[in-house]
């Protein structure tokens, strides 16, 4: 037997199968072009939505920006009689109850995924799940009315003197920790934010780290690393951006949360350093006064004030994707 | 095939008779005040156990219910706050009172129960603008001799959200205090100088119940049925009035109804000696030549009835109905105005 009599049935075979393949694209061919026709239409969909309302409110607010111009960033004056609008004050109110919501959550978030998916033994962690996701579902007007009837009076009788008392007095963050114990504020917001937030963060959490493949915790294990050390060189490397992802989820809905934000964050249009004193959020204000909002300007600001939250967000996710790359080129420059 | 035909004409008849039973009850739609909002629905389900028609009221606030009706979606707009005759001429639009209801400052102070600490305008204004700041300032404790006030700071509870209550508190206090003029003004949403904002009268309630030592103010109803802890008030003849029925109607007798064209009245500081000063009308805005005149007649009738034979339902649920002089120089108008 030669060469070729050996290649002539892998040639024939090889044949047999392009022809298939053939049959195959010209008799689903349609189908498949149209799928992708369909799903790409789908994903053009939510950008031109995306886009379309960021349009929709830059152009509602333009009004706003167009008489006040950049001070309408920086101003704090919020007079609908004298018709002068300035976002500062629920631009800060916003980011800063949202940064506290989030220093509360994520390491909360971070220990109770772990905690499921290494320490706990398998029969805790379907009622610890389970309760997990029951918390995500409460509505977050009843964050609002728990926080107003509940916690408030907690932090105005128990916390808020305490923290006056001994970190009030302190050089820098003093200033941030004094003032009257009405129990109403950004510290109280912020926190009710946290404990809406850590449910979201901790589900996409625990998921992602038991995708995790066995296969490399196993083989870090057998290395001779503790449960810690596995979890942050194995685990995290390798969920990294999911877990960024999750806390941008987390972030993102206490940005723009509206109703546990206005029974507890106290709406008052003060710009003040202190967290024990009540601020205002940019979801809360346009929530409150835009059924009321009788002058064209004033209707613009509020408009105005949506299309900064979109900015807001915008920015913050700009930012955890710059994060995921440095990192990333960190880990490749090291590797 | 028999049975399918009976099921098809079953199908007619109940739709023939649900279309017949909608077509003698007409649906009139309102949008507007919440201040007014409880005393609306119950009139409205009364109403229609007697006369068949609906009315159908959305409390979306004073500012949403102007919108609607300028916008013509709804038959008629509720406003705590009336428009001016050049607007209303503009607009084709008129307005009438629809109730009365007065709003009162109240306090939590440990101790103190409801009547016993008593204002005046003028306080009232400098506690608003900040001046005061402390229950135990010699000011507040001239005024109240006997009642033992805290050396404590003053929380001031304003609301947060735009609303005729609050149209109603800022013109007071700028018609007894000059500087509340000049440096805040009158308006559904004003800049609050201190304090910190509920939504809703019962958002301010619920502030005022949950933060010691701090001052709202509520409509009368809301305060009796929270059963909260309100102060009376000095009015222009100089008698401490607290808030009761016969108060409020004082006021809206001695109000100058005659020469308010369209009734642009407000009816704060009214000079009655038993008029409680900071009493409020909350109005209706309808259409002069609405574009569906038997919708606006069937409203007119509603209005009618709920001012005529009303009052039960009003005074139960803590409202005051208009006095009946007013009453007549409201049908006078319609009669006049509307067609």
């Amino acid at each position: 037997m030669s060469a070729a009599d050996n290649v002539r049935p892998l040639r024939r075979g090889l044949a047999g199968a392009g022809a298939i393949r053939e049959r195959r694209l010209q008799s689903g061919g349609a189908g498949d072009r149209i799928f992708k026709l369909l799903t790409g239409a789908m994903a053009w969909l939510v950008l031109i939505l995306l886009a379309g309302a960021a349009f929709s409110m830059f152009w509602g607010g333009r009004l706003a920006f167009q008489t006040f111009g950049w001070k309408f960033l920086y101003s704090a004056n919020w007079d609908p009689v004298g018709r002068q609008f300035g976002a500062l004050v629920p631009i800060y109110g916003t980011v800063v109850s949202s940064l506290i919501a989030i220093i509360l959550a994520v390491p909360m978030s971070f220990g109770i995924a772990i905690f499921l998916t290494e320490v706990a033994p398998k029969w805790l962690r379907g009622p610890v799940g389970a309760a997990i996701e029951l918390l995500a579902a409460i509505p977050s007007i009843i964050y609002g009315m728990w926080g107003l009837f509940v916690f408030v009076p907690f932090m105005s009788l128990h916390v808020e003197p305490w923290l006056n008392d001994n970190l009030g007095p302190a050089p820098i963050i003093g200033a941030l920790f004094t003032g009257p114990p009405i129990g109403i504020g950004m510290l109280t917001a912020g926190i009710i934010l946290g404990i809406m937030i850590i449910p979201f963060i901790t589900a996409v959490m625990r998921d992602v780290f038991m995708a995790v493949p066995d296969a490399l915790r196993e083989a870090a294990v057998s290395l001779g690393a503790t449960t810690w050390e596995t979890v942050g060189r194995v685990s995290l490397p390798y969920t990294r951006s999911a877990v960024v992802g999750a806390i941008f989820l987390g972030l993102g809905r206490a940005l723009g949360e509206t109703m546990a934000v206005t029974f507890v964050l106290g709406n008052a249009h003060e710009f003040t350093k202190s967290l024990l004193m009540p601020g205002n959020s940019i979801a809360a204000a346009i929530a409150n006064e835009f059924t009321e909002a009788d002058s064209k300007i004033y209707l613009s600001s509020l408009i105005a004030l949506g299309f900064l939250l979109f900015v807001v967000t915008f920015i913050v996710l700009a930012a955890a994707k710059f994060l995921l790359l440095r990192i990333g080129r960190l880990e490749g420059a090291r590797a | 095939m028999l049975m399918r035909i009976a099921t098809r004409a079953a199908a007619a008849l109940v739709s023939c008779t649900v279309l017949a039973a909608n077509a003698q009850a007409a649906d009139i739609t309102g949008a507007g005040s919440t201040f007014v909002y409880p005393v609306l629905s119950q009139w409205s389900s009364d109403y229609s156990r007697i006369a068949g028609d609906r009315v159908n009221y959305q409390s979306i606030g004073s500012g949403g219910g102007i919108a609607q009706i300028r916008a013509a979606t709804v038959d008629f707009g509720a406003s705590d706050m009336p428009l001016s005759p050049t607007d209303l001429d503009k607009a084709g639009l008129a307005q009438f009172p629809i109730v009365i209801g007065g709003i009162l400052p109240v306090v939590h102070i440990q101790g103190v129960r409801a009547g016993q600490m008593h204002f005046t305008g003028p306080l009232l204004a400098a506690i608003y603008l900040g001046a005061i700041k402390k229950w135990n300032d010699p000011i507040i404790a001239k005024t109240n001799p006997g009642v033992k006030l805290p050396d404590a700071a003053i929380t001031v509870v304003h609301r947060s959200d735009g609303s005729g209550t609050t149209y109603n508190w800022a013109h007071y206090l700028g018609q007894v205090s000059p500087i509340w003029k000049a440096q805040v003004g009158e308006g559904t949403s004003v800049k609050w100088p201190v304090g910190v904002g509920g939504k809703g009268n019962e958002g301010v309630a619920a502030y005022v119940n949950q933060i010691p030592n701090s001052i709202g103010y509520v409509e009368y109803a809301y305060v009796i049925q929270n059963k909260m802890a309100w102060g009376s008030v000095l009015n222009r003849a100089g008698r401490f009035i607290g808030p009761s029925i016969p108060a409020f109607q004082a006021a809206a007798a001695t109000a100058d109804w005659a020469h308010a064209t369209d009734f642009d009245l407000v009816m704060t500081n009214a000079p009655g000696p038993n008029a409680y000063p900071v009493t409020a009308t909350s109005f209706a805005i309808m259409y002069r030549h609405p574009k569906n005149a038997q919708r606006s007649a069937t409203a007119l009738k509603f209005f009618r009835w709920a001012m005529e034979k009303g009052q039960p339902q009003a005074t139960r649920l803590d409202y005051v109905s208009l006095p009946p002089a007013l009453v007549k120089r409201i049908e006078a108008y319609w009669a006049a105005q509307i067609k």
